[in-house]
């Protein structure tokens, strides 16, 4: 689904990514795992070309998905940004109505029919599992509603221009436990449609809804395997001093 | 209360002894800000008073009706019988300060999005710069660039004289633009930046994330720079009166020659003697600039209202 081949990053002279080589498979989630500032946010928004904007950016190497090279000439990066959704750390609505907010992103790409506007705002919303909650206020600002609710509307957001892949980076981490249950949850229901790659501080959270964990350690790839894999026989020594809480 | 407790905690620390001296310091300083807010408040009202008391004593002396100055359109302060109707000053003042603003404001907005979403480097150290530098040129400067070059432009362009509305507007309009590119810009660039990043994430190209994200959300605050570049024209005498023509008609087209409050202020004051028909006449436009500015900073308040919801 995801290839990644010989993927160098740099932001100015400073090398933020080392010769990554990872696949990430189709209909499942992966969790990025590592210390601070060890690239996993760095990787993920290379997946939907997001460091493109920040000057001073150099990448080398293949990305590809679904068989297309993301970084080839010919892509159009919009194309490629309404099949690789993303949802960010802090909650970032739209400061306009619930409804506005979850049509925004197909009426970009040209949806303007009420009647398909309307069916797939709630189609989102349900899939968000927020539709209950907001039914009947999809005029009203999403401003109003709580975090949990806002990032949860981020993901109906994400997900309304219907993409294959959704990149959540650290996404529960400004909520508070209900909230993050609810939607670890909600991306485990998510994945039986979508390929979902996650960032997260929060090992706990890496084991209870990841299939397969990656770890990062100064912008290389240190072990990437199945999560159960990972965390209970770790292969390299410094996956397994990071799991057990000895440095980061 | 917050006296208390800092003497509470002052008592308990070991710089206790130092507290008649931090006391005196504070004491003085404190003397010092009331003084000077005092001073502040004390010369406002007595501005407001004194253009009050001078601006409405023809209409208590039953010498002019308001209505008659408010919509008389004869301005006859010395003839016999005198006639006092501000209306194509308040007409003039108006057109021109609007049409700028209408001139100014894209242009304003253009240069605001272009310093902050498309060339976020030249903008600062380039145009902005340049633009602020407008905001510092003497007004007379303005109405002598206005004299030499807009009106001999508008001369061989257009019907008329040049002097005119239009010409008032025009040179009214690059004043106020640095007011309007400014407070844009700062709008503009305290835009929270995840809300761009939330719509390019979801596919839209950088004019779809200005004109539905960008735009949208800091209108109101686009808004009061409009409204404060308006007051600002409402209230610019020299430069416009250079170049308006000063007719004390209501013109027919951009290119006749009008007059503004500011201009028939400043070009009259000067004749008149201090407690004359004429001279309180005089303040009672003074009185309407003055009315103009607070239902100005009435909207830019609102508007800010609306900005923080
Ligand atoms: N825009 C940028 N310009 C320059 N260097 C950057 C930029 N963004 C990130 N970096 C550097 O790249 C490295 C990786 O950053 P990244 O944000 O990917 O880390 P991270 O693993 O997501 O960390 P965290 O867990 O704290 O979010 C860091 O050393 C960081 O300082
Ligand atoms: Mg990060």
């Amino acid at each position: 689904m995801i290839e990644i081949e010989n993927l160098e990053l740099y932001y100015g002279s400073f090398q933020a990514l080392r010769h990554v080589n990872l696949s990430v498979p189709e209909r499942s989630v992966t969790a990025f795992i590592g210390p601070s500032g060890c690239g996993k946010s760095t990787l993920l928004r290379t997946l939907n070309r997001m460091n493109d904007a920040i000057a001073g950016v150099r990448i080398e190497g293949k990305v590809e998905i679904q068989g297309r090279n993301i970084y080839a000439q010919d892509m159009q990066i919009e194309e490629l940004r309404k099949r690789v959704g993303m949802v960010f750390q802090q909650p970032n609505p739209f400061p306009k109505s619930i409804y506005d907010n979850v049509a925004y992103g197909p009426r970009l790409h040209g949806k303007t029919k009420k009647a398909d506007l309307d069916a797939l705002v709630e189609k989102s919303l349900r899939s968000a599992s927020l539709w209950n909650e907001v039914k009947d206020v999809l005029k009203k600002s999403a401003m109003s509603l709580s975090g949990g609710q806002q990032q949860r509307l981020c993901i109906a957001r994400a997900l309304a221009v219907e993409p294959d892949v959704l990149l959540m980076d650290e996404s529960t981490s400004a909520l508070d436990p209900i909230s993050t249950t609810k939607i670890e949850e909600l991306t485990r229901e998510l994945c039986k449609d979508y390929t979902i790659v996650m960032v997260t501080h929060n090992m706990h959270q890496a084991a209870r809804i990841s299939d397969r964990t990656v770890f990062f350690l100064n912008g290389e790839v240190v072990e990437a395997a199945d999560t159960q894999a990972l965390f209970s026989s770790p292969k390299d020594q410094r996956t397994e001093d990071y799991i057990s809480g000895r440095f980061g | 209360m917050q006296a208390t407790t800092s003497k509470v905690r002052s008592d308990a620390s070991p710089l206790a002894g130092k507290r008649p001296k931090h006391a005196r310091e504070e004491l003085r300083g404190r003397i010092y800000i009331y003084f000077c807010v005092l001073l502040m408040i004390v010369t406002i009202f007595s501005i407001v008073y004194f253009i009050a008391s001078r601006g409405l004593a023809p209409f208590f002396s039953g010498d002019v009706g308001i209505g008659d100055m408010l919509l008389g359109q004869t301005w006859r302060p010395e003839g016999a019988p005198a006639a006092f109707g501000a209306f194509p000053f308040l007409f003039g003042s108006f057109a021109t300060s609007l049409l700028a603003a209408i001139i100014s404001a894209p242009l304003g907005f253009c240069a605001s999005i272009f310093m902050t979403e498309i060339m976020p480097k030249f903008g600062r150290t380039a145009l902005q710069p340049a633009i602020e530098l407008l905001a510092g040129i003497p007004s007379v400067v303005y109405g002598f660039v206005g004299l030499s070059v807009v009106v001999p432009f508008l001369r061989n362009n257009f019907p008329g004289q040049g002097i005119g509305i239009l010409a008032g507007a025009i040179v009214l309009s690059i004043m106020i633009l640095p007011t309007i590119t400014t407070i844009a810009t700062d709008s503009l660039r305290s835009l929270p930046h995840g809300l761009k990043e939330g719509s390019y994430a979801l596919g839209a190209t950088r004019w779809q994330t200005i004109s539905r994200i960008v735009l949208p959300t800091t209108l109101p605050s686009l808004l009061t720079g409009v409204v404060l570049g308006i007051a600002r024209a409402f209230g610019e005498a020299l430069a416009v009166q250079m170049v308006i023509g000063n007719a004390p008609v209501i013109p027919h087209s951009l290119f006749e020659s009008a007059t503004t409050l500011t201009s028939v202020i400043t070009l009259e004051m000067g004749n008149t003697t201090s407690g004359s028909l004429h001279n309180n006449a005089l303040w009672s436009l003074a009185l309407m600039l003055l009315i103009m500015t607070f239902l100005f900073v009435f909207v830019v308040r609102m508007l800010e209202r609306r900005t923080k919801r």
